[in-house]
């Protein structure tokens, strides 16, 4: 790991003006992403801003309707809170599919939303769950914010303070891990929101993306058996030593199909 | 670069040292104290070795800055044992040889422990499942389980 200069935010505020003042600067939420990118030197930062401190992004509540999840809570806390795991179940669920617990124990919805790896969980529930992202200085619709690999609608140093997930009817998600590093292969998450069925899917393409045509037919008929026969096409899809594109594009019905019947 | 000064209590004592920005928890234990029972298998938080908990959460010390837990509670392998008396985790390992080179020891251990304090009613499955963050390359699962099912009918008295 290159070394940089490490601070510690004291506020949100002190966080943005350390940001500002160095010269390449990034957040360091639970680091359970960045500090393995650092180790294999993909990347040099000048400065880390920990945000750790920040007690007041730590939390989970109910606002009309929603499940908002500020940024810093952990993913432990999410898959065991009461009241995700009342209101939305399939969240809780996938909280406690990232990682492993120790992981879960330390990385945070904020940081796994602002790096945008395309085999990270959250944002297939995201994109599904029609959610909102809040920041420091706007709120950004779900649709708006996964541009690409690794790469998200946040501007420079612009942070992410929370996520208001919308309660839907109802909503499933599963995945196929990679063996080893547990992250999704495929992961689909399916909801049927107030705007009708939105499906995510992650780890299969350069960033998360919905599927209109299982959509369709979700909007006409909520069940496994609705999407059982739709292929989706391998093209663009990733491809490495752990699955070809089409055996992701297999898999995506597949776990679409189990995410229905979860 | 700059170098910082840092304050924990590691196993009940305060301790202090001098750190890059980029010194991991797992070098500040092992290489500035001394405490070279955390190991460091895989270094990509993969493998589970370097389990240490923090503030009373089981962590892998290889993926944490030692800034990152200034002034944080850690418990290493080191600190379970009372004297001669081994933590109830420690003993189970002892007496279902639950161990075969070793290596991966401490880290299942403090893992173990993490998961038996989070769920002290676990099943063998749930065991198995709370494990995917540690791994043996000896292959001897069957005995670790062994040993988590029965420290955590002690632990829970």
């Amino acid at each position: 790991m290159y070394d940089f200069e490490y601070h510690r935010a004291a506020s949100a505020d002190d966080a943005k003006s350390k940001f500002g003042g160095a010269d390449d600067a990034r957040y360091l939420a639970g680091g359970m992403t960045l500090l393995p990118v650092l180790k294999q030197r993909l990347d040099q930062p000048s400065d880390l801003i920990d945000l750790g401190d920040l007690d007041d992004l730590r939390g989970i509540s109910e606002d009309s309707g929603n499940i908002v999840v500020k940024a810093m809570t952990v993913h432990h806390d999410v898959n065991t809170s009461d009241l995700v795991k009342s209101r939305i179940p399939a969240l809780a669920h996938l909280a406690g599919t990232i990682g492993d617990p120790m992981v879960r124990n330390r990385g945070t919805l904020g940081g796994s939303l602002a790096n945008n790896d395309p085999a990270a969980s959250y944002p297939s529930a995201v994109l599904a769950l029609n959610a909102a992202i809040h920041t420091d200085r706007r709120t950004i619709a779900a649709d708006d914010f996964f541009e690409g690999m690794f790469t998200t609608a946040l501007d420079e140093g612009e942070l992410i303070t929370g996520v208001s997930f919308p309660v839907p009817e109802a909503a499933g998600y599963m995945h196929f891990p990679n063996p080893a590093s547990r992250y999704p292969i495929v992961g689909v998450f399916v909801a049927k929101t107030s705007d009708g069925a939105r499906v995510a899917v992650t780890g299969a393409g350069a960033c998360v993306y919905r599927v209109p045509e299982m959509e369709e037919a979700l909007n006409a008929d909520w069940s496994p058996d609705a999407v059982a026969g739709i292929k989706v096409s391998a093209d663009g899809l990733n491809e490495d030593i752990h699955a070809s594109a089409e055996y992701r594009a297999h898999l995506v019905t597949v776990m679409a199909k189990r995410a229905l019947a979860a | 670069m700059s170098s910082y000064s840092i304050k924990m209590t590691v196993n009940g004592k305060e301790v202090t040292g001098e750190v890059e920005g980029r010194t991991l928890l797992v070098q500040f234990l092992r290489e500035h104290l001394g405490l070279t029972g955390t190991h460091v298998g895989c270094d990509t938080t993969q493998c589970g070795a370097c389990a240490v908990h923090v503030d009373g959460r089981a962590m892998k010390s290889c993926t944490l800055l030692a800034a990152h837990v200034d002034g944080s509670d850690v418990l290493t392998i080191e600190g379970l044992a009372d004297g001669d008396t081994l933590h109830p985790m420690q003993e189970a390992f002892r007496e279902h040889h639950a161990l075969q080179c070793g290596f991966c020891t401490p880290g299942m251990v403090m893992s173990a422990i993490g998961l038996v304090n989070d769920n002290p009613n676990m099943s063998e499955k749930e065991v198995r499942h709370g494990l995917e963050g540690n791994f043996c390359r000896c292959t001897g699962y069957h005995n670790i389980v062994e040993a988590i099912l029965a420290a955590q009918e002690t632990m829970r008295g």
